[in-house]
């Protein structure tokens, strides 16, 4: 057939992602006991599907290893099997090797086919040891393997009543089959009825074939049996001269051992990780929910109806008809923001896709840890944005497997702690104000400050003589090349990482905090804007320019009186605002646009509060302009990042407005921040002794 | 020139543009446009060259003033002046950037072997960003290697500080 099935290809790697993510959270879902028969079969689904696709697209080493998973699958499927733990873990192990393969014939690499061939000898063992069933698979499998003294096929070919229903006809196949070899077969009429009771779309005719030829594939076969596997019985065995046989088989049953020692090794360079990026060239593309695409499009008709109305209304126009203009335009504004939503809705997905891998890899690592680790998440129907959920995936691992290593002890330790033996790692994400906030917590052992300070100090980040806060103390684990691991482990603790976390979070304009308590438990905390294509901005003024500042940050604005303003030692004042000091960021001293005249007088000056991360500050303003929603523009696109702001936009007027960015500000401002901590407590005291 | 000779001595078209009253070049094939002056939206906290952003059809393009950049004495910006748009090679991607000089000069054809190696100069700009001097038309014009230009003499400096400096820096300045 010539019909170009490329375009196909892309489709069938998604489902087949999909589908092996289905398989893995299903038979995750094993391991926490019991057998489901609906869970069976959504993963029996998933690999027969798999397995059909990769055929079609002449995947041949995955549909062959498939198969031979969908055969032990088959038979839990039949209840003839229980799910232990060793079937669970070599079907988890499977199920890591056909992401691989697939991987592999996306990227147009060699499938590592060997590698392979190690696991489903394993496969095969395992589905051999109970099962005669399993053995004759394994027959099956093992003849795949090319062996030159093979003579030919015997084909049990036995079709369900219903098979020509579903339009296919036995003919055909059959001699589809004797293009293959020399074919003799003999045809079983004992289910024959007889004339009158007879159905004329029920077959009741099964064969026995002999097929001969040394050249013929098992592929070639099941190829041909491709669309009929579900309406009738297929066995097939090899035919070959009966004493080499047992010779090759002997050989054979040596080598699963050495291949699984490969296995291991190559799971300790971890070279394929499920969520190991794909190459930039592949086109990426997003599944939507139907429902919405169709909103879309009622939304575009409005839009369309308006357009011709507001057409219309151009080609005559008078001023008696200025109202019904105006009338126009603001439905044209309603339209357009409303499509504008409704397409932001589209790149939204819940954090769930993020979250999907984490029971694999607990249940992973929790095994090889020997700790007993059990994974909480809260929130996962969540939205964000999918650019931003795809750059928060790697920090999110690793911040996990910082838990899970370092955070979580184990049960011993724990036992002896006072704590329960089964430690928790906790993902929850929730929307707060315009962000999103995902947090990392578990109840392990938690951060020691003293160790942290004592290596802060032996690197030179700080002098011994240094005062910090434990907040501070924490931060210091993003700062490069420090690591707080005793000992290197290959889960995590190399030295590098934590830094790179903090860099991928601060790209997305967003950042990441740490709390701990000794003893208690760690959380990281990462907050992120929650679109990084268009915010519903406050315009303001500050020098003659005009900035953005995003609505959501915003806890109010007001005019300050002179009597709440404070002086702090030397040029930082805060603001009283009811029972809270706030300090007060001037714009202009952070951004160097003031001309040398020098704030005197705070009176009556506008002081916008913002809040970012739990923290206030107070923003003064010359002026507070309209609101508007405004397209986010990098300025790293063509220049560099500049702190305190997060990007650029462009207003009705096509000039250009700096968007800013109030953790940037924050920082910028946090000698400001610093002192007002330390001496809150102090002017606390004050304050209470003045009244 | 007659295409043969092109064809042997890959010869290069600069466009040439005035500053202070020298003639520099620039590789024809990195000029995007070339634009009058308009008022930008200027950056807090970068050097005093970066006058600013403007908005080229919905991109965002910083503006370099390149007097200020070479250390040659200012000039108001005004109707005459002239914005050229050059599109540069940054590492793996391209940038847009627009570079304010006097005005536009020519157009011209120079060859490698017309063109000589800078001399060790005194002064008005960096060596680094010179490929070499040519002579057309008996004056001497200054080629710019507008790449190097804008990455090292602009991009350079606008550059975060590396990160263990800046967390050092933020506990520093914390205590």
């Amino acid at each position: 057939m010539s019909i170009d099935l490329d375009q196909f290809k892309q489709i069938f790697y998604e489902e087949s992602f999909e589908g092996l993510d289905t398989m893995e959270t299903g038979l995750l879902g094993m391991t926490d006991g019991g057998t489901d028969l609906d869970v069976v079969n959504d993963i029996f689904r998933a690999a027969h599907s798999i397995k059909g696709g990769s055929a079609t697209f002449g995947f041949t080493a995955l549909a062959s290893f498939t198969h031979i998973m969908e055969g032990l699958l088959d038979e839990m499927r039949e209840g003839k099997r229980e799910a232990d733990a060793d079937v669970v873990n070599i079907l988890l192990e499977s199920v890591d090797e056909m992401r691989s393969l697939m991987s592999a014939y996306q990227n147009n690499e060699e499938p590592d086919v060997e590698h392979m061939k190690g696991l489903q000898k394993k496969l095969e063992q395992v589905c051999g040891m109970e099962s005669s069933e399993g053995s004759d698979k394994e027959e099956a499998a093992d003849a795949t393997e090319g062996d030159q003294r093979r003579l030919g096929w015997n084909i049990e070919f036995k079709p369900h009543a219903n098979m020509l229903v579903t339009g296919n006809d036995p003919i055909l196949l059959l001699s589809e089959l004797e293009d293959l070899g020399e074919m003799s077969l003999q045809a079983h009429d004992n289910k024959l009825p007889s004339l009158t009771d007879m159905d004329s779309e029920h077959c009741y005719l099964s064969w026995s074939i002999k097929l001969m030829g040394t050249d013929i594939e098992e592929e070639q076969i099941t190829e041909i049996f491709e669309w009929v596997e579900d309406e009738c019985d297929l066995e097939i065995t090899g035919i070959y001269p009966e004493r080499k046989r047992s010779d090759r088989r002997a050989g054979d049953r040596r080598v699963p051992g050495a291949q699984e020692d490969r296995r291991s090794n190559d799971r300790r360079k971890g070279p394929r990780r499920p969520g190991d990026p794909k190459p930039a060239a592949q086109p990426t593309t997003i599944r939507v929910d139907t429902n919405r695409i169709d909103e879309l499009i009622d939304m575009v008709g409005e839009l369309v109806i308006t357009q011709s109305m507001l057409g219309q209304l151009g080609e005559e126009f008078d001023m008696s008809k200025l109202v019904r203009l105006r009338e126009g335009l603001e439905e044209l504004e309603r339209n357009s923001r409303e499509i504008q939503e409704a397409v932001m809705r589209v790149r939204m997905q819940p954090i769930s896709f993020a979250f999907n891998r984490f029971p694999r890899m607990v249940h992973d690592l929790s095994q090889k840890l020997s700790k007993k680790i059990r994974l909480e998440l809260i929130g996962e129907d969540t939205e964000m944005d999918k650019t931003v959920m795809e750059k928060i995936n790697d920090p999110l691992v690793h911040l996990v497997r910082n838990s899970l290593d370092h955070g979580l002890e184990g049960p011993e330790e724990r036992l002896a702690a006072g704590k329960d033996d089964e430690g928790y790692v906790r993902l929850r994400a929730f929307h707060q104000g315009g962000s999103i906030v995902v947090e990392v917590s578990d109840d392990g052992r938690g951060l020691d400050r003293h160790k942290l300070f004592n290596i802060a100090v032996k690197k030179g980040v700080i002098k011994e003589t240094d005062t910090l806060s434990d907040e501070q103390v924490f931060m210091l684990l993003f700062a490069a090349g420090f690591s707080t691991a005793e000992k290197l482990s290959d889960i995590s603790g190399r030295g590098v990482g934590l830094d790179v976390v903090r860099r991928n979070i601060e790209s997305l304009g967003g950042n990441v905090d740490v709390r701990s308590v000794l003893g208690e438990g760690t959380t990281f905390t990462i907050r992120l804007p929650l679109t990084l294509a268009v915010l519903d901005g406050q315009l303001l003024q500050v020098d003659g320019q005009t900035y953005v500042l995003p609505l959501a940050s915003i806890v109010e604005s007001l005019q300050m009186r002179k009597e709440s303003v404070s002086a702090l030692a030397g040029d930082t004042r805060v603001y009283r605002l009811r029972d809270e000091y706030i300090p007060i960021v001037s714009l202009s001293q952070l951004f160097s646009t003031n001309d040398g005249e020098g704030n005197t007088e705070l009176h009556g000056k506008l002081l916008v509060i913002v809040e970012w991360a739990d923290k206030r500050i107070g923003l003064m303003v010359d002026d507070l302009l309209g609101q508007q929603q405004v397209v986010i523009k990098s300025l790293e696109t063509n220049y560099e990042r500049v702190k305190g702001l997060s990007g650029a936009t462009i207003l009705g007027d096509g000039t250009v407005s700096l968007i800013l960015d109030i953790s940037g500000l924050m920082d910028m401002s946090s000698k400001t921040l610093d002192k007002l901590n330390k001496s809150s407590a102090a002017l606390k005291k004050i304050q209470h002794t003045g009244e | 020139m007659d295409g043969v000779s092109s064809m042997k001595e890959a010869e290069n078209q600069y466009l040439t543009f005035m500053l202070s009253g020298e003639e520099y070049g620039v590789d024809i094939l990195t000029v995007q446009e070339l634009r009058g002056w308009e008022n930008t939206t200027p950056i807090p906290n970068t050097p005093s060259f970066v006058l600013g952003v403007i908005n080229l059809r919905g991109v965002v393009v910083p503006i370099v003033d390149l007097r200020d950049r070479f250390g040659l004495e200012a000039k108001d910006h005004g109707p005459t002046t002239v914005v050229i748009i050059v599109k540069v090679h940054a590492g793996d991607k391209e940038r847009v950037m627009g570079i304010v000089v006097d005005a536009v000069s020519e157009v011209y054809d120079i060859t490698p072997s017309e063109m000589q190696p800078p001399p060790d100069m005194e002064g008005a700009i960096s060596i680094d960003f010179v490929t070499g001097l040519a002579t057309m038309e008996d004056k001497m014009v200054i080629l710019l290697d507008i790449n190097k230009l804008i990455n090292e003499g602009v991009l350079k400096g606008a550059r975060e500080p590396n990160k263990t400096e800046a967390v050092a820096e933020a506990v520093a300045e914390a205590v």
